[in-house]
């Protein structure tokens, strides 16, 4: 992409992808000031703790490809967590309480597939409205209160191990082994390249628009039921603010990871790094104690750095 | 073209389509007045109808400004954390030099400048408004909470206070300032170049540009009047509430949307009026004000207005098609 773009002086340095510098420069910056930065266990609490965003920015990174948006996704996951921590009080079932939390994630994907893809309203105005009402029937199923109290069997979903590693980072491998597969070696993948590059050809070529649109959102909503998994797991509660928020990370991560917002230009493994990049500067924040919502100021800068770098290397 | 023929036949109906449309907005208002006044005893007490003045014209100011981004077929999300945080600098100043004057001057100039960031990223890193205006709220919501600490500002000169809880002849003052701005609003849209040119870019931004509009300019100055409305909100609620927290105007943004849509601007740019948008204000605080008066648990209304702008989205989608 920038290839071509290349400066004769500077040929290594504009062929590396933005976000690789960004992660580069996050980490010097942080390990320099604080010590504790780059120990091993540091890193492996940064590389966990960004299971569950990426979770979203994987859907998110496939919507935005589309020329869509899913800004309900934070407040689906908050509510298929509640969800999950209601049903396995009230019947006991582990297995059950998962299922209905897939089954809420999946019923707002086919919602927001059903008003985008049917009724032809713009998808950011349409995720704005499931966002209030998945936040108001949270707000609503729990009084404002965190729903506490559930199985320890839970927590080690978020806790445990597989040969060594931990099961959220396995999880989120496959995750996006599997969302790599869909979309780079299926033709459902291809469609979706089109599906925002040039959405005319796939009409003429008689492929169904709105059938692939309403899978892009239903997966959407399948992932935010999945990260609600490991939200609950992690909190070993669920609160019906969790996840307020969540999607600003999402479409943050996919932006610096150099997806664009328009032309179906889309990168999967620069999400990957885009979130693991959010990931480094909200844990090296955290520990120059930070507070969480100076976190989200600094967030959004670096989106704005980084979609300034891209726009001046695509000028150059 | 069976349209042509009917102009000609009966020319008064085609031409007043829009004070229809404005028609049809006023009779939901009256039916929604007559339902709760049959449903609720306070609703028609003095103190309430004053209580929904008041708040029409508090979602008016904020529901104005953004019209005009609408009209461009953009959008601005980040009004209700602009208001915030507007107000809590705006409550500093005063807290710190005893003049009004200043703090107004600082509740506009932060709004102000928060709209023209919005707008230079809007135009000049090309990133798509609702995106944009999203992040910004976001950083918005972090600078505030990281300035104010979980501190509360309160108790400001009754010079000030008057703005937002004061009454002139009888009516509370903030009605004054949704007129005032309703016609400078409504003149500016629809009575000046300017005005004009925005209507164009948001009807067909290529076409504009190609006939001389400055489109990236009129961007930029659109996203910085809602900005600077958003300001002027903040004044009123602050004044009104007499204290400034982090959280002050969180909650708006979405009935602020739901407002400019329920009044008839399109979200698809180029259609809609400064008018409409105070009728879809009333029709907004007439719901909003009903469920309190109900006593509707206070989760519930999220949850309406995000139906109510699906609602209103949708009959907009469907008159376009209908209209093509």
């Amino acid at each position: 992409m920038s290839a071509q773009a290349a400066s004769p002086t500077l040929p290594l340095l504009s062929r590396v992808p933005g976000v690789a510098i960004v992660l580069v420069v996050l980490c010097a910056i942080f390990g320099a000031l604080s010590p504790g930065f780059t120990t091993p266990a540091n890193i492996a609490n940064i590389l966990t703790q960004s299971t569950i965003l990426l979770l979203l920015a994987l859907p998110m990174t496939v919507i935005i490809m589309t020329e869509g948006l899913d800004l309900s996704i934070g407040a689906v996951l908050t509510f298929s967590s509640i969800v999950l921590a209601v049903t396995v009080l009230a019947t006991g079932s582990v297995t059950l309480a998962f299922l209905a939390a897939l089954a809420v994630g999946l019923c707002f994907g086919l919602a927001n597939a059903a008003l985008v893809a049917l009724l032809d309203i713009p998808p950011f105005i349409t995720t704005l409205g499931t966002l209030g009402i998945a936040q108001g029937l949270s707000l609503l199923v729990t009084d404002g209160q965190s729903v506490v109290g559930i199985p320890r069997s839970i927590e080690h979903i978020y806790s445990g191990t597989v040969v060594g590693i931990p099961l959220p980072i396995v999880i989120a491998a496959i995750a996006y082994l599997a969302t790599h597969a869909l979309l780079y070696h299926t033709r459902f993948g291809t469609y979706v390249f089109a599906l925002g590059g040039n959405r005319e050809a796939l009409r003429v070529a008689g492929i169904s628009v709105r059938g692939m649109l309403i899978r892009v959102y239903a997966f959407g909503g399948v992932m935010a039921g999945f990260a609600a998994l490991l939200m609950t797991a992690r909190l070993n509660s669920a609160h019906p603010t969790a996840g307020i928020g969540m999607e600003f990370d999402a479409i943050a991560a996919v932006a610096v990871g150099g997806t664009s917002f328009e032309r179906g230009n889309g990168w999967l493994l620069g999400t990957l790094l885009g979130v693991i990049a959010l990931g480094v500067l909200r844990d090296g924040l955290n520990l120059l104690a930070v507070p969480s919502s100076t976190q989200v100021a600094c967030i959004g800068a670096l989106v704005i750095v980084a979609l300034f770098i891209d726009g001046l290397r695509s000028e150059r | 073209m069976s349209t042509i023929a009917d102009k000609t036949v009966r020319p008064q109906l085609a031409l007043s389509h829009d004070v229809m449309q404005a028609f049809y907005r006023l009779l939901a208002v009256a039916l929604i007045c007559v339902v709760l006044a049959l449903l609720s005893d306070v609703f028609l007490t003095m103190n309430n109808i004053l209580n929904v003045l008041r708040q029409t014209a508090l979602l008016f100011l904020m529901a104005s400004g953004l019209t005009l981004v609408i009209l461009t077929a953009g959008l601005d999300l980040s009004i209700g954390a602009n208001v915030a945080l507007s107000a809590c600098l705006s409550a500093s100043v005063i807290k710190l030099t005893g003049s009004p004057l200043l703090g107004v001057l600082t509740g506009i100039g932060c709004g102000f400048l928060i709209g023209l960031a919005n707008g230079v990223l809007v135009t000049a890193l090309r990133i798509p408004s609702f995106i944009a205006t999203y992040g910004m709220m976001w950083m918005l919501t972090g600078v505030t909470y990281y300035y104010m600490a979980g501190e509360t500002i309160h108790g400001f000169p009754a010079s000030f206070r008057h703005l937002g809880s004061g009454y002139l002849f009888g009516v509370p003052m903030p009605v004054y300032v949704m007129v005032l701005f309703l016609l400078i609003g409504g003149l500016f849209a629809q009575r000046t170049i300017w005005g004009q040119q925005i209507y164009a870019i948001g009807a067909n931004p290529v076409a504009a540009r190609l006939s001389g509009v400055p489109v990236e300019r009129r961007l930029v100055l659109v996203y910085a009047m809602s900005g600077a409305m958003a300001g002027l909100a903040s004044l009123i609620i602050l004044a009104r509430i007499n204290s400034a927290q982090g959280d002050i105007g969180e909650d708006l943004t979405l009935p602020a949307v739901a407002a400019v849509l329920v009044g008839g601007t399109s979200l698809f740019g180029g259609s809609g009026t400064v008018a409409g948008t105070l009728i879809g204000a009333l029709i907004l605080t007439l719901v909003l004000n009903g469920m309190n008066l109900l006593q509707i648990n206070s989760s519930w209304q999220p949850l309406v207005t995000g139906v109510i702008v699906l609602l209103a989205v949708w009959i907009d989608t469907r008159t376009r098609r209908i209209g093509e």
